[in-house]
């Protein structure tokens, strides 16, 4: 992705939303029919739970050219599933950590609970985190990460 | 020459410890001295490079080629060997991934050339001279290999036909590997010669994992006495078991030490540390934000424990660099 930015022209973060089914895709559905307006620049994909979001999406999301991911789930308690955001949360944390430690910056991973009622909340963290990247500037991974290949396996 | 099949085993970044595995074969290594003739092993024969460019171009049944490639040296010598290679296998974790050297993505050439030629506490070096890849004196010019950035598997430099993981691969897994290529019963090409299941299928102690963990803290093997028979992850240490691909027989779980992750991952996980973070992550029984950070104190270094082999086959390669001081 990092190469529609072309020299001079305005930096324009991408980020790469992973929002929760029961919560947080909802909010972002009542922000729309609502009419909030707010930053373009994340590419929604809903998933049943944050608890589903596995650290290599978030990874390979920045290795092919993500400037930030947010990740949508329930609040503690509300999750649809019981427990989902409870291991979501002990999994940012440790991603968190890791990805700290590679050079990322905070401002780039982001958690956020966000209720079906809270559209809102959609529209007040999605701006926050785009001005918070936009400062930062692209994220420019080098080298590029290799094509996500499956392996191959005699079955 | 016989027409036995030609082998060579070749060693780039490593430690030596594959050079082992060869060895232990003990008594078996007659049988397999007795079916091939080895072309090159620098670690115990005195074959050159010479050598290998008198050979034809597919001469070589098998290269065995263990180690990471970081410098132009390993790099020329890998393509070397795979044009004159019918079959070309990534032997141990190294050359699988990355292995312990590839945990210098972590850093790159200047920061470790300042630590290990300057900032050393026993490194007397007031000129701060560092290696070169040129030199003139005198109207002559000397030339070093040039040391990377980002050290690289073998399969991020050459073709590679299979992969042999651990650190060192077992004896047993570089018999079978050799039997198959003998035999010719091979698997699709790009395969790892190893099971697909999780250690925890083959562990000892299976048996003793509870059906729902909850860990406090991390525990390393220094801070608690071990018990002989109970899974490692249930008296909380960071076994890696449930993320890496079995075939080592538990030999550090048996050796009563939890597993560090030497296989790699299993097929269908392309990040080993990614998921081996999920994996560990969701074990902790802390629940709110403060509890959980409190817990996770407990990890100071998650890149060096959780990639400690494959850091160079992970989606993000490398530690995020400014300015890269070599272009590859």
């Amino acid at each position: 992705m990092s190469e529609l930015v072309s020299i001079g022209e305005k930096f324009e973060p991408r980020i790469v939303a992973f929002f929760c089914n029961w919560c947080t895709y909802l909010a972002a559905d009542l922000a729309g029919t609502s009419r909030i307006k707010y930053a373009p620049n994340t590419r929604v994909i809903r998933v049943m739970c944050s608890g589903r979001v596995d650290p290599q999406f978030v990874l390979e999301a920045f290795a092919r050219g993500a400037d930030g991911v947010l990740i949508g789930g329930c609040h503690p308690g509300d999750c649809h599933y019981q427990e989902g955001n409870y291991k979501a949360l002990r999994r940012f944390y440790l991603l968190k950590k890791m990805v700290r430690e590679m050079g990322i910056e905070d401002e780039r991973l982001r958690l956020e609970w966000i209720s079906a009622a809270e559209g809102d909340r959609v529209r007040v963290v999605v701006n926050d985190m785009v001005e918070k990247i936009r400062a930062l500037g692209p994220l420019r991974l080098k080298p590029p990460a290799e094509p996500v290949a499956e392996e191959v396996t005699a079955a | 020459m016989s027409d036995k099949p030609k082998v060579a085993f070749y060693w780039c970044a490593s430690c030596g410890g594959c050079e082992e595995a060869v060895v232990d074969l003990a008594e078996s290594i007659l049988d397999v001295v007795a079916a091939i003739d080895i072309v090159m092993w620098p670690v115990a024969m005195d074959f050159k490079r010479k050598d290998l460019e008198a050979l034809a171009d597919g001469e070589i049944a098998a290269t065995f080629l263990n180690g990471a490639i970081r410098s132009s040296e390993q790099e020329e010598m890998a393509h070397l060997l795979r044009r004159k290679s019918r079959y070309m296998i990534a032997f141990g974790s190294c050359a699988q991934l990355g292995g312990i050297p590839g945990l210098a993505n972590a850093w790159d050439r200047n920061s470790i050339f300042q630590r290990v030629y300057s900032e050393g506490p026993t490194t007397l070096n007031p000129e701060n001279t560092t290696p070169q890849s040129t030199l003139r004196d005198n109207g002559r010019t000397v030339t070093l290999p040039v040391f990377y950035d980002t050290v690289k598997t073998l399969a991020q430099s050459v073709d590679v036909d299979y992969l042999v993981p651990g650190c060192p691969p077992t004896p047993e897994l570089l018999k079978q590997a050799v039997g198959a290529l003998l035999s010719g019963e091979l698997p699709p090409k790009g395969s790892v010669l190893a099971p697909d299941r999780a250690l925890c299928d083959e562990c000892p102690r299976l048996s003793t994992k509870p059906e729902k963990l909850a860990i406090s803290e991390f525990k390393r093997p220094h801070q608690i006495l071990i018990d002989h028979e109970k899974c490692l992850l249930a008296q909380g240490l960071l076994c890696m078991g449930p993320a890496t691909r079995s075939g080592c027989g538990a030999l550090c779980i048996q050796g009563n030490m939890p597993c560090t992750g030497c296989f790699g991952p299993a097929s269908r996980v392309r990040d080993f540390g990614a998921k081996a973070i999920s994996a560990m992550a969701s074990l902790l029984e802390a629940k709110d934000d403060a509890d959980i950070l409190k817990a996770l104190e407990s990890v100071p270094d998650p890149v060096g424990t959780f990639y400690r082999y494959s850091l160079p086959a992970s989606l993000l390669v490398r530690k995020k660099m400014e300015a890269p001081s070599d272009a590859l």
